[in-house]
């Protein structure tokens, strides 16, 4: 009995994720237009700009930064791992907002929803894509780090996967809320909500340097967990907190996808 | 002849009376974050190293009242223009009526401004309670914003009436404003920049409204002299005003 | 499923959202091999039941079965082998005319190598050959329209819908577009269509239904309904006078019904000429009289009513 349902849910399985697969595959073909091209290339150097302003030309006026186990660094080495993180969330927003304009604007979900891909391989396809893409500029961001001698080649291999789990879950809970997007101001509440995570998440100075409420409020909010997980990871400093970080990232994608599966088919399929 | 611009003006405003509360949270709220952000919590540890002659939070402040002058001028812009001549084409209608194009132009613009001048009142007052304001100039720092606002308005007025598709607002926003934002003045002083860069920035006008600014709320000198920040800005926005009717004149006869 | 077995079957249909009932329970079968129509005014529930049949809106209530599964819990299966052509073009705007076609045949799981074949042998068959390697949004309303049917070919389906395929469309476009489906039909393809263009209807449907306010109001060949609903032929009559009412009482009796409408008078009747004498009898002197067939148009009117519903 087993040995003969397997292959069939194994079988089964694999059209899903070829079916997803497929979805993905739009987003490649659109990728090789000039002007999306080009927004994919322009997107990796936001954070490298941000490290640059921040990091170096404010770090130039601060000097160095202790860090808890009491080693100083650099403030671009503090700096930099929070825009690794922070980029994962950006890019896991954008497209997410990306597929707001694609169902509720270009009405593509329509024309897919009449094939036999279902509405959770779509979101699903989509998140493959968001991961591709948000993982490639997380490389090149650590190649970087590693030349402008902010982290150590090791340390940055075991960053890597980090980043994929902080693109994992910015791509889930995107893709949740982009199924309660509805009009463009609700785009402008994301986009204030999005800047402020940015902000305050421990970005920019310790979170401990802030009032203690926002401290609380902070330490609830995922870029925070991303942060501080990457953080630890790029400048060495590894403790029992960065599981407890990770086990936050996991769950956050796991639930933020069931969600946006759910919606989606409601959505969609009226 | 000021009534068909007027007009135009109006028309703008017609709209803002429905849309004005999302544009609250955007353009006051947003630099106000920034502020606290950076003002506050890293100009802690830069206050501790003493590099700059002034707190950091008063050194950052007029810069963001200028960055935001320029953002705002930008976003009202680029995505408004665009889709007057290529989805909505309010421009279109507006052809078909008295109104010229040095009307649409000029009524669209004064309407950005108005846009950033109320942003950057609001700012102001912000700067103010934070007590971030230290001299009798600082109302200057009021008509500096908003000459920033032209300055940058006028040519991306050129620039959206111009480009045929929207992917190159993208580019407009991550080779110029970004940067712009992040380099030019108002986080750190240009003089820690390398060469080619710093000049970079003394091309840009957010450098020179940054300047201006900070003269304004500091009462400190500025680096090149008040009328040559003045005069520069209003080079850019004359040129961008002429370029501007220009590729207007030439989208509509198409 | 049987050979007999319709493609489509619906018993007792429902689609209601909230308070608002689409469609009201209605009943039909689609037969293989058939060209089926539905015909009815804006709003009368055309659209959602294509929605239903094509497996992207759950019935509310009653039976449907499509391809004799059922579309709830077998819709993909269902949906692998439709073909859709939706009211409003769904093309993805960022892509080429030719990748449309092969970036769609991906989600039916189709290779790649016979995706780029299908894509090019369907570009040539909507005449787009010339533009195949342009974005879509530059392309005329006739040319986006025309892909749309390609990109609803690109499974091979066993059924295709066609929800308004020629609505907007000039004069050339539809002619080809119908020159297109006819040549579809000819193939043995199941064409199920809506549409509110009565030679649409006749030029393309074997059978069709007459749908007005969710429920079907007549149905059968386009011959059969013109039969049972209107006369054979139609007599227009127009009068110099304003007071068109006034001929009203005049005119009774002539044929076996008669019309008012604010322009002119319509006389049903079986023989035009004979009726036309009949009012030459009674010394009435129209200043126009046209003489023509009985359509589709007359039977829709007649049964769905001349005030505008939108």
């Amino acid at each position: 009995m087993v040995t003969l349902l397997l292959p069939r849910l194994a079988a089964r399985a694999d059209a899903r994720v070829r079916r997803a697969a497929a979805v993905t595959g739009r987003n490649v073909a659109a990728a090789r237009h000039f002007g999306y091209w080009w927004a994919l290339v322009s997107g990796f150097f936001e954070p490298v700009l941000y490290l640059l302003s921040i990091g170096l030309g404010v770090g130039a006026l601060i000097k160095t930064f202790t860090l808890p186990d009491g080693r100083t660094i650099s403030y671009a080495a503090f700096v930099a791992p929070a825009m690794l993180a922070a980029s994962a969330m950006n890019g896991a927003l954008t497209e997410a907002m990306n597929m707001v304009g694609k169902m509720r604007y270009m009405r593509l979900y329509d024309a897919v929803l009449a094939t036999p891909v279902q509405p959770f391989e779509v979101a699903l396809g989509e998140l493959m894509w968001g991961l591709v893409r948000g993982s490639s500029y997380s490389l090149a961001f650590l190649v970087m780090m590693v030349g402008m001698q902010l982290t150590t080649v090791g340390w940055a291999l075991v960053a890597f996967p980090a980043t994929v789990i902080v693109g994992f879950a910015f791509g889930g809970l995107g893709m949740a809320v982009a199924t309660y997007v509805r009009s463009w101001q609700d785009f402008d509440y994301v986009m204030v909500v999005q800047f402020a995570l940015f902000l305050f998440s421990g970005t920019f100075a310790p979170a401990d340097s802030y009032p203690w409420g926002v401290q609380v409020l902070v330490q609830v909010t995922p870029l925070y967990h991303g942060v501080e997980l990457l953080r630890g990871l790029t400048t060495g400093t590894l403790n029992w907190g960065l599981l407890g970080h990770t086990a936050y990232l996991v769950a956050l994608a796991s639930v933020g996808l069931t969600i946006a599966g759910r919606r989606m088919g409601r959505l969609l399929c009226r | 002849m000021i009534r068909p611009t007027y007009a135009v003006f109006e028309h703008q405003l017609v709209a803002y009376r429905r849309t004005w509360r999302g544009s609250v949270l955007s353009s006051f709220l947003l630099p106000v974050l920034f502020l606290l952000a950076m003002g506050f919590t890293v100009g802690g540890y830069v206050d501790r190293a003493g590099g700059l002659s002034v707190r950091y939070v008063d050194f950052i402040a007029p810069g963001l009242l200028a960055s935001t002058a320029l953002q705002i001028a930008v976003g009202e812009s680029t995505w408004p223009v665009y889709s007057g001549f290529k989805w909505h084409r309010m421009y279109h209608a507006m052809q078909a009526t008295p109104v010229r194009v040095t009307d649409m132009v000029r009524g669209h613009i004064g309407y950005v401004l108005l846009r950033v001048g109320l942003s950057a009142a609001g700012f102001l007052v912000v700067m103010g309670l934070f007590g971030t304001l230290h001299s009798a100039w600082a109302p200057a720092a009021l008509p500096v914003a908003v000459l920033v606002g032209l300055a940058t308005a006028a040519p991306v007025f050129a620039y959206s009436a111009s480009i045929s598709t929207e992917g190159l607002f993208a580019v407009l926003l991550r080779v110029a404003v970004i940067p712009m934002t992040l380099f030019a003045g108002v986080f750190f002083p240009v003089g820690s920049l390398p060469l080619w860069a710093r000049i970079l920035a003394y091309v840009s006008p957010l450098w020179h409204g940054v300047e201006l600014s900070r003269a304004a709320t500091l009462g400190t000198a500025t680096a090149w002299g008040v009328w040559a920040h003045l005069g520069y800005l209003a080079v850019w926005s004359v040129v961008g005003y002429l370029l501007a009717t220009h590729r207007f004149r030439r989208r509509l006869a198409d | 499923m049987s050979v007999a077995e319709p493609l489509i079957a619906a018993h007792g249909l429902v689609k209601r959202f909230g308070d608002f009932t689409a469609v009201a329970g209605i009943d039909l079968e689609v037969r293989a091999g058939e060209a089926f129509g539905f015909l009815g005014p804006n709003g009368a529930g055309k659209s959602s039941t294509m929605r239903m049949i094509g497996c992207v809106s759950p019935p509310t209530g009653g039976t449907l079965r499509v391809l004799g599964m059922d579309p709830v819990r077998a819709g993909s299966a269902i949906r692998a082998r439709l073909g859709v052509c939706p009211q409003q073009d769904s093309l993805d705007p960022e892509l080429t005319v030719r990748e449309n076609l092969i970036v769609y045949a991906r989600y039916f799981g189709i290779p790649r190598k016979v995706a780029r074949q299908r894509a090019d042998e369907l570009i040539e068959f909507v005449q787009l050959t010339e533009r195949a390697d342009d974005t879509v949004e530059p392309l005329s309303g006739g040319m986006k329209r025309r892909l749309t049917i390609a990109r609803a070919l690109v499974n091979e389906p066993a059924i295709v819908l066609l929800d308004e395929p020629t609505t907007g469309l000039d004069p050339q476009a539809r002619h080809l577009v119908w020159e297109r489906l006819f040549q579809l039909k000819q193939r043995g393809v199941t064409l199920v269509l809506t549409t509110h263009y009565m030679d649409e209807a006749e030029q393309l449907c074997d059978r069709l239904v007459v749908m007005d306010g969710g429920k079907i109001v007549a149905e059968g060949s386009p011959r059969q309904l013109i039969e049972r609903y209107s006369t054979r032929e139609v007599v227009e009559l127009r009068f110099a006078e304003a007071a068109l009412d006034t001929y009203v009482g005049k005119l009774e009796g002539i044929g076996e019904r008669l019309e008012l409408l604010p322009d002119r008078i319509l006389l049903y009747a079986a023989d035009g000429d004979l009726a036309v004498a009949a009012v030459a009898d009674r010394a009435l002197r129209p200043s126009s009289v046209l003489v023509r067939r009985s359509g589709l148009e007359d039977v829709f009117l007649h049964l769905t009513g001349r005030t505008l519903v939108d």
